[in-house]
């Protein structure tokens, strides 16, 4: 075998089913130079992929991590390593029947056929030792399968070296990476140093250790999972392969059952959660199995028998079928159980794909190349995105808490507004203090703890009676107040004050800021110092990359105010966009600085009251900015709303932010001010207004056509994603985002139901809606409008769909709900003439 | 002095016995052997009195028998050590000998340095692990592990003096009532010139078809690893390794065995070690002298058919 | 019949032995434990001789808190209670041994009556003494035979099997005996999910011996140089079987 090359265009570290992938598309792409490097032989080097169940269950209730899914399924087919076996996911709960349904109505919003819901007689069917006694119902996809993720592994090489460009190379372990101003360089290992324009850590439960080697961070801890083999199993003994019965999943006991041969395979996600370090990770020669195949923990197993024996007593409660084998598989698990994807935000050149399973592998790493040949993925890979972590979610402790709190849910019925319990109260706004005094339910953001609803508010839901809507069903009511729309209503009626402290806010400043916030956004830039812009920033494909405003505070100063969540992959995307010549350079203020925003028909009487400054319409217009005197205070003033609504976002010190609460506190009294959470802020305020929302309405498979942003003009200077843009301005749109309203609530049981969000658009016959660009129709929010007195949804739709009064339905909870467009395109229900941001 | 139990077949001394007195030279102490029922030529092994036992009862083997003449004899000599090959039977004997007298007993030594104490190397984990140990008794009981340490020849004329132990009905009631031939037909696993040895890579029970018809081929006996007698695909007696049976052969050919200490354990006899594995990294490959990457059922096959061809 | 298996609680090594730094014992942190595989022979005829003649079980062990998992182990396999003589960590001599197990096997069999059968492996994995049964049965005064892989109980007798070269030796001993078995003796069953969920509640009598000074006393351990082979790759795939005949007929065995 020749030696190691001494130079590469990339170097992957790490031969597991993700490795293997990301060499194989990146040498689709053209990429050459390409080296594959493992400590581990091949074709198994000892990590997660050795040991996983194999099997691929397709719908997930995130659209992101389901078409990961269904690429890779799509390209374990091809390669021929996939046997299709049908899987079935049980309930022994109604709650996890309420489950399924919802599962249905992913499976449609996603488009995954065919699926059904099943009874216990069918079950009994389709999985003939099941006990069918104990349960109420299942769902099962015909398309469940199992893959030989080594196999692929193995082919994915062959391609990639048989078309010359990769090298592979096992048994070489990474002693280190250098990097140089900020760039990775070079990579040490065993068998000698390579130089490379790029790396790609792909080494699983090791990533972090890897990535620290080039002073970055990849969030996530390894975790077992306890998996048995019980055998030989009488009714199994004539298996021909490897799977011919459905896979089920025991979803309320977070296991599931596998034929395996004539064996059968138990795995659990129930025991207590069992986290390693990734120092803990024994050598290959240390480990008496694999280095990810810990030592069996019979005594984290016990009650994972039991439900075993309750499901399928007659295999498992055969007192000839024996315990084979098992082990305490080690696999990765994130802080918020998304994958860690891209360029590492601390070294450029460093990528990673970490934390990913054998179930989306394939796509993971076809997504991965194009982000790193074309600089974006088909697929939006936003909440996967590596740097999406802030300071805080980096660290072991975090990364340790929501890891275990996460585990117990892998099976679990997480509902979307699922607040996390473990490390919380990590960052507080200034006047935590009052939004306790006043009954805060506190939401957290990027680590930020922001009131959802005052129960302070709790008189309003008389005051305003029936206009409140309200809601019967328990799982509308989990993580909601009626209060929220209460508060809705005081605000368009009087003012309300909202803690905006979770904003990321940073300045661009220099000679060359202008160009450098120029080439990022979509809007001209070049605007008058104190003026407010709010712009789309694209992919360069043209879809959305975010969405924020900018204001001009100076020749050479440009501040960016974006959302929590989004906001360290927006700095992260500024700054890799500034000048190269240094002539512009970037600085957070996210922590100097606290934002209150006041809005509401009297907001102008309330600043008015304790300020000399002019705030009159007149004197200070709208989409302005400004610093203004508000009592003793120097505050930066933006007029501008996300609630539809006069007021402003109000800029000041953080050390000063409780005085300016307070202030505006005292001087509302008079006005009625209330306080208002981020349940009108996020949802009833913007959805009333049609506001469009990052992770929502806009993601990088969408453009500004059709999210109805279209600007009369674009300007002549470039920017990312202006050659795409121009041309879907020139093409029909495939789908138009729509705002409908629901026509009927009432349920079959009578009780009145409201989406959530994320359930699919269909006719009103049943059909589901598909875009000429295959993409489905789906619920992207939802929330009520209380001042219109409807539920709103928003949804893309085909053009022939996105008419106003068009009838459709939407699909909640395994039944169809009547809807109506109400508006195609931008338009606001509420205000559609937008008198009031301009009073 | 100290004094040797020789294990001997039809008055020629074993190999493991005549290795037991080369260690026993290292105490720099005259070497006196005890054998049961014959006599045998010690002359160049550093034996300066030749002790034979002979009884009538002894006629087959009694273990106890064996221990109570043995504490006999190291009694009556004050013997500072007792030393036994660390065969089967020596062991045994040894243990019950320790458990006669309270001694402490160091099985399956490499090396012994007089003392006092008496510090012994012995084999642990069936010799993938060493120990040194002390031995804090009056005596010391000690067997040596087979074919570790080579047999230096050290020519001394040694008297033999015979006797007739006094054995009581309780040390001859365990005894070798009977022996079972074993079936007839295969190579004896220990004694085989070659061993086609098959492990969890043939796959399944019929997997080993392949490997008997090279086995056949060879006139070699057959073997596997423990994975495959878990398995159920093949008896115990085929099991190579530290709880198998260790093997000795001029040849071994290992197929789809990964090479766990476990088994590597049952293979330090053998002279050269051909593996065929897909994983180029296995232990066992690592471990080989030979090495054949890629899938044994094509290769094994394909052996076969070329020893036939050249035949 | 009342029968007694002895076990102990050893590390299932892997590739390669790694040592604590005091060079006293393994390092076990990423190593599960199991007993040794003789003595999982012993258990498992232990639970046949019961089920087939009736009687009682016990399996007792002389280790660590943790060694309760093998006593469970072998109570999922099917014998009835466990005594779980508790150490610390520190290594027991054969002597030390057998003479804790000796006082623990006396004691019971004064309350439950006497043990017809004790089995002890033939060594353990680990220390691979050699001695116990053989002390033990010599304490008890009941003979004894070792390195067994055939035994049947005919009446008031066992008839023991050796493997010896060219066959096995057969020895016929009254009972009540002690026998040490080696791997072999019978394949053992795995265990089966009811039998782990009995196994849970089965009783576990816990005593803790003092350990007295080792007469043969553990210094260090030594993980011993490596064969040092440096393997000569023939080829890959069918390709390479020409070069394997060669090898043959060089070794002389062709």
């Amino acid at each position: 075998m020749a030696g190691l090359p001494a130079q590469a265009r990339c170097v992957i570290i790490g031969c597991g089913i993700v490795g293997n992938s990301v060499a194989y598309h990146l040498g689709r792409l053209g990429w050459r130079d390409i080296v594959l490097l493992d400590k581990g032989p091949l074709p198994n080097p000892g990590g997660s992929t050795g040991h996983a169940s194999n099997f691929i269950y397709l719908v997930d209730h995130s659209k992101e991590m389901t078409a990961l899914t269904v690429d890779s399924v799509r390209q374990y087919r091809e390669m021929g390593v996939f046997t299709q076996s049908g899987g079935v996911e049980v309930a022994r709960t109604a709650e996890r029947m309420q489950e399924l349904t919802r599962r249905m109505a992913s499976a449609e919003a996603w488009g995954i056929e065919p699926v059904s819901l099943v009874t216990p007689a069918q079950l009994k069917r389709l999985v003939p030792y099941i006990e069918e006694s104990i349960l109420l119902g299942g769902f099962y996809t015909p398309g469940v399968g199992v893959v030989d993720s080594l196999r692929m592994g193995t082919l994915m090489r062959e391609h990639g070296q048989s078309s010359g460009a990769l090298y592979v190379s096992p048994k070489t372990e990474v002693t280190g990476i250098d990097v140089e101003h900020g760039r990775v360089r070079r990579v040490r290992t065993t068998e000698g140093d390579i130089e490379a324009e790029t790396v790609v850590i792909t080494c699983g439960v090791w990533s972090p250790r890897i990535a620290r080697m080039a002073g970055a961070h990849i969030p996530l801890t390894p975790a077992v999972h306890q998996m048995i083999d019980l055998g030989p199993v009488p009714r199994f003994k004539g298996a021909k392969s490897d799977i011919e019965h459905p896979i089920v999943r025991d979803m309320d006991t977070n296991m599931y059952e596998r034929q395996a041969g004539g064996d059968l395979e138990i795995g659990s996600y129930a025991h207590r959660p069992i986290l390693y370090d990734p120092e803990d990770i024994p050598s290959l020669e240390q480990a008496a199995l694999s280095p990810t195949e810990f030592p069996f923990t019979q005594k984290d197993f016990e009650l994972q028998m039991q439900h075993a024996l309750e499901l399928m007593p007659e295999i498992v409660g055969d007192e000839s079928v024996g315990v084979k084998y098992a082990i305490n598989g080690i696999l990765s698990l994130t802080p918020d159980g998304m994958p860690v994807l891209g360029e590492s935000p601390d070294v450029n050149g460093l990528w990673a794909a970490a934390a990913v399973w054998v179930k989306e592998g394939p796509g993971t790493g076809k997504a991965l190349a194009e982000w790193m040949v074309h600089g974006e993925s088909e697929i939006d890979l936003h909440s996967s995105d590596i740097a999406r972590f802030h300071e805080h979610q980096k660290t072991r402790a975090h990364v340790r808490a929501r890891a275990a709190e996460g585990f117990n849910k892998t099976y679990g019925i997480v509902h979307p507004s699922e607040q996390w319990a473990s490390n919380r109260n990590v960052r507080l706004a200034p006047f935590h203090v009052r939004e306790r005094e006043l009954g805060a339910t506190f939401f957290e953001a990027a680590g930020w703890e922001r009131p959802q609803w005052y129960e302070s508010n709790a008189p309003l839901l008389a005051e305003f009676g029936d206009q409140v809507m309200r809601r019967t069903a328990e799982w509308e009511c989990r993580w909601w107040s009626p209060i929220i729309n209460a508060e809705h209503l005081a605000m368009r009626e009087r003012a309300g004050i909202f803690d905006l402290s979770a904003f990321t806010i940073f300045d661009i400043v220099g000679p060359g800021a202008l160009q450098s916030v120029q080439c990022v956004a979509l809007r001209q830039m070049d605007v008058p110092v104190g003026r407010v812009v709010y712009t789309p920033v694209l992919s360069p494909n043209g879809g959305f990359k975010s969405d924020l405003t900018i204001m001009r505070l100076g020749e050479q100063r440009f501040r960016v105010v974006t959302g929590g969540a989004a906001g360290m992959a927006d700095r992260n995307w500024f700054r890799n966009h500034l000048l190269a010549d240094g002539s512009a350079q970037l600085s957070d203020l996210t922590t100097s600085l606290t934002t209150v925003g006041l809005w509401g028909p009297r907001a102008r009487e309330v600043l008015a009251s304790v300020t000399s400054d002019d705030v009159s319409n007149e004197g200070f217009k709208f989409g302005t900015c400004r610093t203004i005197e508000v009592d003793t205070l120097r505050v930066l003033a933006s007029r501008i709303s996300y609630v539809g609504d006069l007021g402003w976002e109000l800029y000041i010190p953080m050390e000063q932010g409780l005085k300016l609460w307070d202030v505006l506190w005292e001087a509302g009294k008079p006005h009625g001010l209330v306080p208002c959470g981020i349940g009108v802020y996020g949802t009833t305020g913007r959805l009333e207004k049609g506001y469009r929302a990052h992770g929502n309405e806009l993601e990088t498979e969408y453009n500004v056509v059709e999210a109805g942003m279209t600007a009369p003009r674009v300007k002549e200077e470039d920017f990312v994603g202006k050659a795409a843009h121009l041309r879907h301005r020139e093409e029909e749109a495939a789908a138009i985002l729509c705002t409908l309203t629901v026509d009927d609530h009432g349920s079959k049981s009578g009780e009145k139901r409201y989406m959530l969000g994320r359930e699919p658009i269909l006719t009103r016959d049943g059909k589901r809606i598909v875009d000429r660009r295959g993409r489905g129709s789906y619920v992207t929010s939802a929330g009520a409008g209380p001042s219109i007195g409807k539920h709103i949804l928003m949804a893309y739709l085909p053009p022939e769909h996105a008419v106003v009064g068009a009838g459709l339905a939407v699909e909640y909870m395994g039944e169809r709900y009547p809807g109506t467009v109400a508006v195609a395109g931008a338009t606001p229900l509420f205000d559609p003439e937008n008198q009031r941001i301009r009073s | 002095m100290v004094l040797v139990l020789v294990e001997h077949s039809e008055a020629n001394p074993t190999d493991p016995s005549l290795q037991a007195l080369t260690l026993a030279r290292s105490f720099g102490q005259p070497v006196h052997a005890l054998l049961v029922g014959a006599a045998a030529d010690l002359s160049e092994h550093g034996v300066s009195v030749t002790h034979v036992a002979e009884h009538v009862a002894l006629g087959s083997f009694a273990p106890d028998a064996w221990a109570a003449i043995l504490g006999e004899v190291a009694g009556r000599l004050s013997a500072s050590a007792v030393i036994a090959a660390g065969t089967e039977r020596g062991n045994e004997v040894i243990a019950r000998l320790a458990a006669r007298t309270g001694l402490p007993f160091a099985a399956n030594c490499i090396a012994v340095s007089p003392g006092p104490p008496v510090t012994v190397t012995r084999l642990r984990w069936g010799g993938s692990l060493l120990e040194e140990a002390r031995l804090h008794g009056s005596h010391a009981l000690i067997t040596v592990a087979p074919h570790v340490v080579p047999v230096e020849p050290s020519p001394m004329p040694a008297d033999i003096e015979r006797f007739t132990p006094d054995l009581s009905d309780e040390d001859l009631l365990v005894r070798v009532v009977e022996h079972v031939a074993a079936l007839g037909g295969g190579v004896s696993l220990t004694e085989a010139k070659v061993v086609v040895s098959g492990g969890r890579g043939v796959g399944s029970k019929e997997g080993f078809a392949m490997i008997e018809e090279l086995a056949g081929l060879l006139g070699a006996a057959v073997g596997c690893s423990r994975a495959v007698t878990s398995a159920g695909w093949r008896p115990h007696t085929d099991q190579v390794g530290q709880t198998g049976t260790k093997v000795a052969p001029e040849v071994y050919i290992a197929c789809g065995i990964s090479g766990a200490t476990q088994h590597m354990a049952g293979l330090k006899g053998a002279k050269r070690i051909l593996a065929i594995n897909t994983d180029p990294e296995a232990p066992m490959m690592l471990n080989a002298d030979y090495a054949v990457v890629g899938d044994l059922k094509e290769i094994v096959p394909a052996i076969s058919a070329e020893i036939r061809k050249s035949r | 019949m009342r029968i007694l298996a002895c076990i102990k609680r050893v590390p299932i090594t892997g590739g390669r032995i790694v040592l604590t730094d005091d060079a006293r014992a393994i390092d076990t942190r990423h190593l599960g434990f199991t007993m040794s595989p003789h003595e999982e022979c012993g258990v498992e005829e232990a639970v046949r001789i019961i089920e087939t003649n009736g009687g009682d079980s016990v399996v007792l062990t002389l280790g660590p808190s943790e060694a309760v998992e093998q006593l469970r182990d072998a109570m999922a396999l099917g014998i009835d209670r466990a005594i779980h003589l508790l150490t610390d960590d520190q290594e027991w001599d054969g002597e030390a041994t057998a003479a804790a197990l000796t006082e623990a096997i006396q004691s019971d069999e004064a309350t439950s009556g006497r043990f017809d059968l004790i089995f002890f492996g033939n060594e353990s994995a680990d220390s691979a003494g050699f001695q116990v049964g053989a002390r033990v049965a010599r304490a008890l005064g009941r003979y004894c035979a070792t390195g067994l892989k055939g035994v049947s109980v005919e009446g008031s007798s066992v008839r023991c099997e050796q493997e010896v070269e060219g066959g096995r030796d057969v020895y016929v001993l009254p009972l009540p005996a002690v026998l040490t078995v080696k791997e072999g003796l019978n394949l053992p069953r795995y265990p089966s999910v009811p039998g782990r969920m009995r196994a849970r509640s089965k009783p576990v009598a816990v005593s803790t011996p003092l350990r007295p000074e080792p007469q043969l006393e553990l210094v260090r351990l030594i993980v011993p140089a490596g064969q040092g082979r440096q393997a000569e790759v023939l080829g890959s795939g069918a390709a390479a079987a020409p070069a394997v005949v060669e090898v043959l007929r060089k070794a002389g065995v062709l």
